[in-house]
C-alpha cells in the first residue's frame, strides 16, 4: 500500500464535526467534476491511491479514470463496501430480506433461490454474499483494485454478532475473484484483530481511527497502542486529525511516530491543504 | 433494528446473550447457524423457557405493549425501542407496573446520550443564557421520498408515520431538555407522499413560564444525508444552537457559572465532549444507551430515558395528533366570510377577495 491514501468524506457530506460544513461540502462537489478536479490535484501531489465507498457517483469518477488511463495509468482504487446508506434505506422500507432481494441480479439461478425462500444451506450465504460483493465491484471494471474494504459499519455490526465466518467469506471472494488484498474498516481495531486472527485472517489490513485524542477508538488508546506495536496487522490510520479537532502537524506527528503504520488516509478539499498533508507526512514519516 | 441490538449487546462485556426471537425463521437460521444464538418464533415460548435478567424488545411498535407487559410479569429488567406503545394510558400503565415491580426500564430515545444536547442541558440548567423563551425543534431526513411503501412505517395502524418516529425524538429530546409542553396549538400533520400517514408535523408549544417552542419535523427531506435533529434555544442573556456534532452558545455577558465561556460565540464539538463507548457500530449514543441500561441493572439506579419519560412523550404525540383534528381557528383575510373555505377557493378567487378586503380597509 501506498504511504498516503486520499479519502472521499468530503465529497459526499461526511463531516463528523460540522453539519454547516458537511452541507457545504455537498454542495460544492455536487458535480462530479469538482470531484475528478480534486482528485487530480491529489494525484499531482503524489497521491495515487483513492479509498472511496460504493456511492453511486462514484461511477463516474471510475468512468473518468478509465477514459483517461494514459494520463493516470498507476492510478488505483481502494473500494469500500457496501454504501450502508443504500441498504439501510432499502432495508427500512422493504425488510431485511426484501431489501437484500432488490440489491440480486434478476436473472440469476441463486437470486431466484433466494427470492423463493429457500431455506440457508452454507453454500448459499457464501453466494449471496459474493452476489452482493460482485454488485458493488461493478463500476471498478477494467481499474486497479488491489485492495477491497468491508466498511465499518458492516464490519463492526458482524464484529458484534460474533458472525466471524463473514469475514472469512470476504476475504476469500475478494482474494479468488479479484485477486486484491481484503481489507476490514473498523471502530474497534483491538477486537477485530483478535477476532480475524482467530478466523484464521492472519496479518489483515486493519483500517481504523488512529489520533492523538483517541476519538472513536473503542477498546481504549492503550490497547490500539499496544495493537500497533504487536505488527500483527497491517495499518491504514484514518480520522488522524479527529474532524480537525488536532492541528495538523501534531496529529501527524502522533501517527507517523508509529513504524507498523503502513499508511495514512485523509480527505481534503483544497490543493494546498493536500500538498501541505502530503508533505508533511513526508517530512514526518522516518526514512 | 433488532439485529444491531443484537450486535452491541452481544458485545458487551457484561450481558450473556441467551436467546433472540424473530418472526421470520429465515433469519433465525441464519443467526444461528453462523453465531450460535439460540433462536424463537414465539416470545412467549422464549420467556417461559429461558432463564434470563432482562429483555430489549426492538419489534414494530404495535406490539411493544404486549411483550412489555409480559416481561414485566416476569419480573425482567426491560429496553424497549421507542415511540413506546402509541397509547398514553397503555403506556403509563406500563409505567406504572414497572415501577411497582422496581425493575429498571429504558426506552430507546438516543439522544438523549448525545454529549452535545446534554451540553447544551447542562447550560441551560444552569441558566447561562438567563430566562428561556423561545425553543425551536427540528428534525428532517430521507425516510418517505416516494409515494409508495409496503413497511409497517407507512400504515397508521401499525404506529407508523412521521409523528411517531421523527417527532417523537424530537419530542422526548425537547422533553429531556426543557421539560414538557403544557399545551401544544396549530398543529399540523401533513402527508407529502404517504397515503396513509403523516411525513411532516408542525406545532407551537407552550411550555410552562413564558417559554413557548415551535416544533418542525419532516422525513420526505432528501437534502439530508441522515436524520437530523436541531435545538435551538433563545434566553434573555443568549441563545445555543445544538445538534448531534456541535453545539454553539451566544453569552452576551458571563454570568458567575460560566466557566471557560466567553461573551459572543462559543463553538463546542463532538470530537471533544463525547466519552468513549466501549464498542462502536453505527454512533457513540446507541452503544451508551445500552451500556447506561446495564449499568443501571447493576447499580440499581433509575434510567435518562424511563417508560415514564416516554409516555410523557406519548402523551405529546397524542396531544398532536388531538389538536391537528380540531377545527382550524386561522385568522382570515377580512371580507371573507368562511375561512376554512378561503384555503380551497382557486387562487383568483382569493386574489380578488385579497383585493376586495384592502379597498374595504381604505
Amino acid at each position: 500500500m501506498d504511504r498516503v491514501l486520499f479519502g472521499d468524506n468530503q465529497f459526499f457530506g461526511v463531516n463528523h464535526m460540522s453539519e454547516e460544513k458537511a452541507r457545504a461540502q455537498a454542495m460544492r462537489f455536487q458535480d462530479t467534476a469538482s470531484i475528478v478536479q480534486v482528485l487530480e490535484d491529489a494525484y499531482a501531489e503524489g497521491i495515487k491511491t483513492f479509498m472511496c465507498t460504493t456511492h453511486e457517483r462514484i461511477a463516474e469518477v471510475c468512468e473518468h479514470f478509465r477514459a483517461n488511463r494514459q494520463r493516470f495509468p498507476d492510478y488505483q482504487f481502494y473500494p469500500c463496501m457496501p454504501y450502508a446508506h443504500k441498504y439501510a434505506n432499502a432495508a427500512a422500507e422493504l425488510g431485511v430480506l426484501g431489501a437484500l432481494r432488490s440489491f440480486l441480479p434478476e436473472d440469476n439461478k441463486l437470486g431466484a433461490l433466494f427470492r423463493g425462500g429457500v431455506s440457508l444451506a452454507r453454500k448459499d450465504i457464501e453466494g449471496l454474499a459474493s452476489l452482493l460483493i460482485d454488485a458493488e465491484m461493478k463500476m471498478f471494471a477494467d481499474l486497479q483494485t488491489p485492495v477491497i474494504f468491508l466498511q465499518n459499519v458492516a464490519t463492526d455490526f458482524l464484529l458484534g454478532l460474533g458472525f466471524d465466518e463473514a469475514f472469512r467469506i470476504f476475504a476469500s471472494h475478494v482474494r479468488e475473484r479479484y485477486r486484491a488484498e481484503p481489507g476490514f474498516i473498523t471502530m474497534n481495531a483491538p477486537l477485530l484483530q483478535r477476532r480475524l486472527e482467530k478466523a484464521g485472517i492472519e496479518n489483515p489490513i486493519i483500517c481504523a481511527n488512529i489520533n492523538k485524542i483517541g476519538f472513536r477508538m473503542c477498546g481504549g488508546m492503550q490497547a490500539y497502542e499496544e495493537l500497533i506495536a504487536q505488527g500483527r496487522c497491517r495499518l491504514v490510520a484514518m480520522s488522524v486529525f479527529a474532524s480537525g479537532a488536532v492541528p495538523p502537524e501534531q496529529a501527524l506527528e502522533y501517527v507517523c511516530r508509529f513504524p507498523h503504520i503502513e499508511s495514512i488516509v485523509f480527505g481534503a478539499s483544497s490543493r494546498r491543504n493536500i500538498a501541505q498533508t502530503k508533505q508533511l507526512i513526508d517530512r514526518l514519516t522516518p526514512r | 433494528m433488532g439485529l444491531s441490538h443484537q450486535s452491541m449487546v452481544n458485545a458487551h462485556p457484561e450481558i450473556q446473550l441467551t436467546a433472540v426471537c424473530d418472526t421470520s425463521g429465515y433469519v433465525l437460521d441464519v443467526l444461528s447457524k453462523y453465531t450460535g444464538v439460540k433462536g424463537y418464533t414465539d416470545y412467549r415460548k422464549l420467556l417461559a423457557e429461558e432463564p434470563l435478567d432482562c429483555v430489549f424488545v426492538a419489534t414494530p411498535s404495535k406490539y411493544h405493549a404486549e411483550i412489555v407487559h409480559a416481561a414485566l410479569e416476569r419480573g425482567l429488567h426491560v429496553f424497549c425501542e421507542k415511540p413506546f406503545g402509541l397509547e398514553p394510558e397503555t403506556a403509563y400503565r406500563l409505567a406504572e407496573l414497572a415501577e411497582r415491580k422496581r425493575v429498571v426500564n429504558q426506552v430507546g430515545y438516543h439522544y438523549r446520550f448525545l454529549a452535545t444536547f446534554n451540553e447544551a442541558k447542562r447550560l441551560l440548567d444552569q441558566k447561562l443564557i438567563g430566562e428561556l423563551h423561545h425553543v425551536r425543534i427540528e428534525a428532517y431526513g430521507p425516510v418517505v421520498l416516494r409515494p409508495k411503501g409496503a413497511t409497517w412505517r407507512s400504515q397508521k395502524s401499525e404506529g407508523g408515520g412521521c409523528l411517531f418516529d421523527y417527532a417523537c425524538h424530537a419530542i422526548d429530546l425537547a422533553n429531556y431538555i426543557v421539560g414538557c409542553p403544557i399545551a401544544v396549538s396549530g398543529t399540523v400533520l401533513n402527508s407529502v407522499f404517504s397515503n396513509d400517514v403523516d411525513d411532516e408535523i408542525y406545532s407551537t408549544f407552550q411550555f410552562s413560564g413564558n417559554c413557548h417552542g415551535q416544533l418542525a419535523t419532516n422525513w420526505s427531506d432528501e437534502s439530508y444525508r441522515k436524520m437530523s435533529v436541531k435545538l435551538s434555544f433563545w434566553g434573555t442573556n443568549g441563545r445555543i444552537n445544538v445538534d448531534r456534532q456541535e453545539i454553539q452558545t451566544y453569552l452576551r455577558s458571563l454570568p458567575p457559572a460560566a466557566g471557560e465561556l466567553t461573551t459572543g460565540w462559543n463553538v463546542r464539538y463532538t470530537t471533544e465532549l463525547t466519552r468513549p463507548v466501549w464498542f462502536y457500530v453505527r454512533g457513540e449514543e446507541y452503544s451508551a444507551q445500552i451500556d447506561h441500561f446495564v449499568q443501571c441493572i447493576k447499580t440499581g439506579a433509575t434510567s435518562l430515558s424511563t417508560f415514564r419519560t416516554a409516555s410523557d412523550t406519548i402523551l405529546v404525540a397524542a396531544m398532536l395528533r388531538e389538536d391537528a383534528m380540531q377545527p382550524r381557528t386561522a385568522v382570515a383575510l377580512r371580507g371573507t366570510r368562511n375561512p376554512a373555505a378561503v384555503a380551497t377557493q382557486p387562487a383568483t378567487r382569493r386574489e380578488k377577495s385579497f383585493v376586495r378586503s384592502l379597498l374595504d380597509r381604505l
